[in-house]
């Protein structure tokens, strides 16, 4: 084994020392990367970016020589936006195609779908999504936010810059929305924010017919005190919402939404204008200004032939993802995913908004978190960003189930729910 | 000139008590470029130094300012105010007020605002232009003043009652005026008169003023007439909320309807399962977005007519469609219910997928017609003018589709098919071609439906899925094969929704909807209106 890893060194530095004539004899089979996206069905509306994302990310790490002299080959697989065919299919990517990691996922319950499969056969996935938290597991990389990362700041802007009393939290009935509401509940109250301040309110997927539930938030809110609305409303039911908001003549002055789950994607389909001051929170806005970000945005433009194509966070991520993977095979010399996931931690690479992430042992990342306005053009304008980066709560804080918990990926502790008060490792949720 | 000398005074007296000393030395385009420096909280007071000056130009800038108008450019460090003009934006200087030319937003930096200084900025333009010559802006000012009454604003409402002479927009200062004495330190006498005038505006925003009032009154009298005249606006709000609801519930039903009254014709009259019937709305959809594409580059000035041109071709695009499924799939499989539903589950997924392939799995924006934007006010209730007409569209296709089966020969030949199919055969009714023309009129009106759905709901290759289920419920609701069941179900269920929801929450209310059917099909199973006749044995 070790001999073999010493010989392949040395066939590879060899190669490289060859130079151009040599480089063919450096490349061995291509390193296949798997990307687990639905192209079909009611997510196809978000996740097929993310696969023309990660083609991209590909072929310009092939055209810099892929790594460890191999070049990088994408295998798509479409799982359709049926939670038991993610996992179909991850099996078959990490069985049958034997692939050296996984890119993939949105919704929380495809995560929770394809997460016994990636600790049963030993794979890697990179999850590029905002999460409700609640989880670590040694397979996975989450390089989406933790709510810490994206809704408790979003809240205390409110709180602070626009002084907000009253609260709607508004969500589609799942787990991301239930759990991030539950935490914000928890956090608000902690604040001395009363209960009946705080109203929450939940809808099927898709759903249309705003006219009542905007009406209900409209009588809410005149209560003499500033109003807000925390939206974890999902996907396609934010442009009817959005569109009752406007029906209704509430206006952002009046009561502002801050929603977790809009962006520059889901902006491109609808006229923002009578949305301008509406709130958003991420870890990255495509007009955040610098050189990384506008070359990245000219690549993915040139890359689509599209040159309104719009950037959002679930992509950033991605390219954070990708980019640590790469440095970990590197650090590693191999694929071999138990020595990726351990030269994983403390890869630190360059965000998209400006600075550096790193991964940390909990396996989530580092990230800053901006404060967008939507601008009449649908894009955001930053109004406000977190000093620094801010390190992921997996675990959170503010929930009675898992405020002793915490993970770390390092020897000697090697666990992703360790109780700090039993001191032992194992406590609720996985 | 009396007024903009008054304005002068009234504004310079503000100047005194906001920020005296900088308003006073600074002039007008150190005041402007004030504006673009600094964060958030420094252009706040720029705002305010500006607002206080007294300029005639103050209230232009600061409304450019508010709505993202106003730019640095960058090549001379110029403020301007740009309007969008085509691909360009016309530019003035914001100081002169004198054209300057053209610039693309690349070459100009735009002065960012966030929520608060909207706000701020909202009030202040607001006492900037009680005396505006435009009897509509002088009714905003005093609606915002309203929302966000500020005391420095009294003296300026007062000049602006003694001079206006619209009634309604009197009333409109009077109830501004009231809002802005509760706030202010104002006798209790004052307070308690200010009281009446928002108890008699009834709204929510005076109920809104109201409860500020409740919450930071220190005088137990000011606090219970307050809490008396709260009660009072409560009162009146909650008669007018029933009927709002009423008033959804219709709206929501004639979406029902719409979506609905294709099915009612292949279901109810043919019996035909067709889980692609939501497809079918939703080719109408994207029709209507394909019109308005080509309208958009080609015949820009016919945009308000794009959805009556769409209609005729929804019709047709999915008549074609649905006559096509017919002829190629379904009358292989009449008779055998449990294939017909497969079939056509599995064509709804072909057909979805389709157009994904075609038009991308993204939104497409459908624009709304300039007549179908905007709303009114019935009372408390808002009616936006898109439900409005929706509401007005689904009657009329349902007049006309019951016109073309009571009238027509086609009409006749499909009742004769649907009543007893061997004796109309028999008669020289060519079925097969009957029913393709059955199954195409259902789905032809499907695609009417997603003309009327692309104004309301997201066009995506999903459209259909959110609507099938619920058509099925109301044409089981109403009655199979009774078109007036189906108005009456979708009404019903859309009003017994709307009054649910705020109670129940959306998913609460839909499953006991859903449960509310299911026992009502135990009691009567062939719905509200049962077809009489030898057709149902």
């Amino acid at each position: 084994m070790k001999l073999g890893s010493i010989v392949r060194t040395g066939l590879v530095a060899a190669g490289l020392l060859a130079g151009a004539a040599g480089s063919a004899l450096a490349q061995g089979a291509p390193i296949k990367v798997g990307v687990l996206h639905s192209l079909s069905g009611t997510m196809a509306i978000s996740e097929t970016t993310l696969k023309d994302v990660m083609l991209m990310l590909i072929e310009e790490q092939n055209k810099k020589g892929g790594v460890l002299g191999r070049k990088l080959e994408a295998v798509v697989v479409d799982p359709a936006s049926n939670w038991p065919l993610f996992a179909e299919k991850a099996r078959e990517l990490l069985q049958k195609e034997k692939v050296a990691a996984v890119f993939g996922c949105w919704t929380s319950v495809s995560r929770k779908s394809v997460l016994p499969v990636f600790e049963e056969l030993n794979g890697i996935l990179f999850y590029p999504v905002q999460y409700e938290g609640e989880e670590s597991s040694r397979n996975v990389f989450y390089t989406g936010a933790a709510p810490n990362q994206q809704a408790i700041p979003a809240v205390d802007y409110l709180m602070n810059n626009e002084k907000v009393q009253r609260w709607v939290l508004a969500g589609t009935d799942y787990v991301y929305p239930r759990t991030t509401n539950k935490i914000l509940e928890a956090y608000l109250k902690q604040k001395g924010v009363k209960q009946e301040d705080i109203m929450i309110n939940y809808t099927p997927f898709g759903h249309s017919d705003w006219q009542s539930i905007v009406a209900e938030i409209k009588k809410f809110g005149s209560a003499g005190k500033k109003t807000a609305v925390v939206s974890t409303i999902n996907g396609d039911a934010n442009v009817p919402f959005y569109k009752e908001l406007g029906n209704a003549g509430i206006k952002a002055k009046d009561i502002p939404v801050v929603a977790f789950s809009v962006g520059e994607e889901e902006l491109a389909g609808i006229d923002t204008k009578p949305l301008l001051g509406h709130l958003a929170a991420w870890n990255y806005f495509q007009s955040v200004k610098n050189p990384t970000n506008e070359a990245f945005i000219k690549a993915w433009q040139a890359f689509t032939k599209n040159p309104k194509r719009v950037t959002n966070d679930p992509m950033e991520a991605h390219v954070i993802g990708f980019n640590m993977w790469i440095e970990a095979v590197k650090k590693a010399g191999t694929t071999d995913p138990d020595k990726v996931i351990d030269a994983m931690i403390g890869i630190t690479v360059p965000n998209l908004s400006g600075g550096y992430s790193a991964m940390m042992p909990n396996h989530h990342i580092t990230k800053p978190v901006l404060i967008g306005e939507i601008q009449g053009n649908g894009q955001f304008d930053t109004v406000w960003q977190t000093p620094g980066l801010v390190v992921a709560e997996e675990w959170s804080p503010y929930l009675p189930d898992s405020k002793d918990l915490i993970a770390d990926w390092r020897k000697p502790m090697n666990c992703g729910n360790f109780n700090v008060v039993t001191g032992k490792c194992g406590g609720k949720g996985k | 000139m009396f007024f903009l000398r008054l304005l002068a005074g009234v504004s310079s007296a503000l100047a005194a008590v906001v920020i005296a000393a900088t308003a006073c030395a600074a002039d007008l385009s150190t005041l402007v470029a004030n504006l673009t420096t600094g964060g958030f909280g420094d252009r706040e007071t720029a705002i305010g130094a500006l607002a206080a000056s007294g300029e005639a130009r103050a209230a232009p800038i600061l409304e450019a300012l508010g709505a993202g108008q106003l730019y640095l450019r960058k090549a001379d460090n110029v403020v301007v105010i740009g309007k969008p003009d085509g691909n360009q934006l016309a530019l003035t200087e914001a100081v002169s007020g004198k054209p300057a030319g053209t610039g693309s937003e690349a070459e100009l930096d735009r002065v960012r605002v966030n929520n608060r200084l909207r706000g701020v900025i909202e009030a202040a333009v607001g006492s900037l232009t009680l005396m505006s010559t435009d009897p509509r802006v002088r009714r905003e000012a005093a609606d915002s003043l309203f929302k966000r009454p500020d005391p420095a604003a009294l003296a300026a409402l007062d000049a602006a009652i003694a001079a206006e002479k619209d009634a309604r927009i009197k009333v409109a200062f009077q109830e501004a005026r009231a809002a802005v004495v509760l706030v202010s330190d104002a006798p209790k006498q004052q307070k308690l008169e200010a009281l009446e005038v928002v108890r008699d505006r009834g709204n929510r925003d005076a109920l809104s003023v109201l409860q500020a009032a409740i919450n930071s009154a220190a005088d137990p009298e000011v606090k219970a007439a307050a809490n008396a005249a709260a009660a009072s606006v409560r009162q009146s709000l909650a008669g007018w909320e029933a009927a709002q609801n009423v008033w959804y519930g219709i709206s929501l039903g004639s979406v029902l309807l719409l979506a609905a009254i294709g099915l009612a014709i292949t279901f109810g009259t043919m019996g035909v399962i067709n889980m692609a019937h939501g497809e079918m709305v939703m080719l109408g959809a994207y029709t209507t977005f394909v019109v308005q594409d080509i309208i958009r580059t080609s015949f820009p000035h016919l945009f308000d007519a794009s959805l009556l041109i769409a209609l005729p071709l929804a019709f047709v695009v999915a008549g074609l469609v649905g006559i096509a499924i017919e002829r190629g799939i379904i009358r292989f499989l009449y008779g055998r219910p449990l294939d017909t539903l497969l079939a056509t589950w599995g064509l709804s997924l072909v057909l979805q997928q389709a157009v994904r392939s075609i038009f991308g799995p993204s939104n497409r924006e459908v624009g709304a017609p300039s007549f179908m934007s905007g709303a009114f006010q019935v009372g408390q209730i808002t009616v936006t003018y898109g439900r409005l007409w929706i509401v007005v569209f689904s009657l009329l296709v349902f007049v006309t589709l019951i016109l073309v089966l009571r009238k027509t020969p086609l009409g006749l030949y499909m009742r004769a098919v649907t009543q007893n199919r061997p004796m109309a055969s028999a008669m020289g009714i060519r079925t097969p071609r009957v029913d393709a023309l059955t199954f195409g009129l259902g789905s032809g009106i499907a695609g009417l439906a997603g003309v009327a759905l692309s104004q309301i709901d997201n066009v995506s290759p999903n459209l259909g899925q959110g609507y099938i289920i619920d058509s099925f419920m109301v044409v089981v609701f109403g009655g199979v094969g009774n078109l007036f069941g189906t108005l009456v179900g979708a009404t019903a269920l859309g009003i017994v929704n709307k009054f649910l929801e705020p109670y129940a929450g959306a998913v609460l209310g839909k499953i006991l909807v859903l449960v509310f059917i299911i026992l009502f099909i135990q009691r009567r199973p062939r719905g509200l209106f049962a077809l009489k006749g030898r057709s149902v044995e």
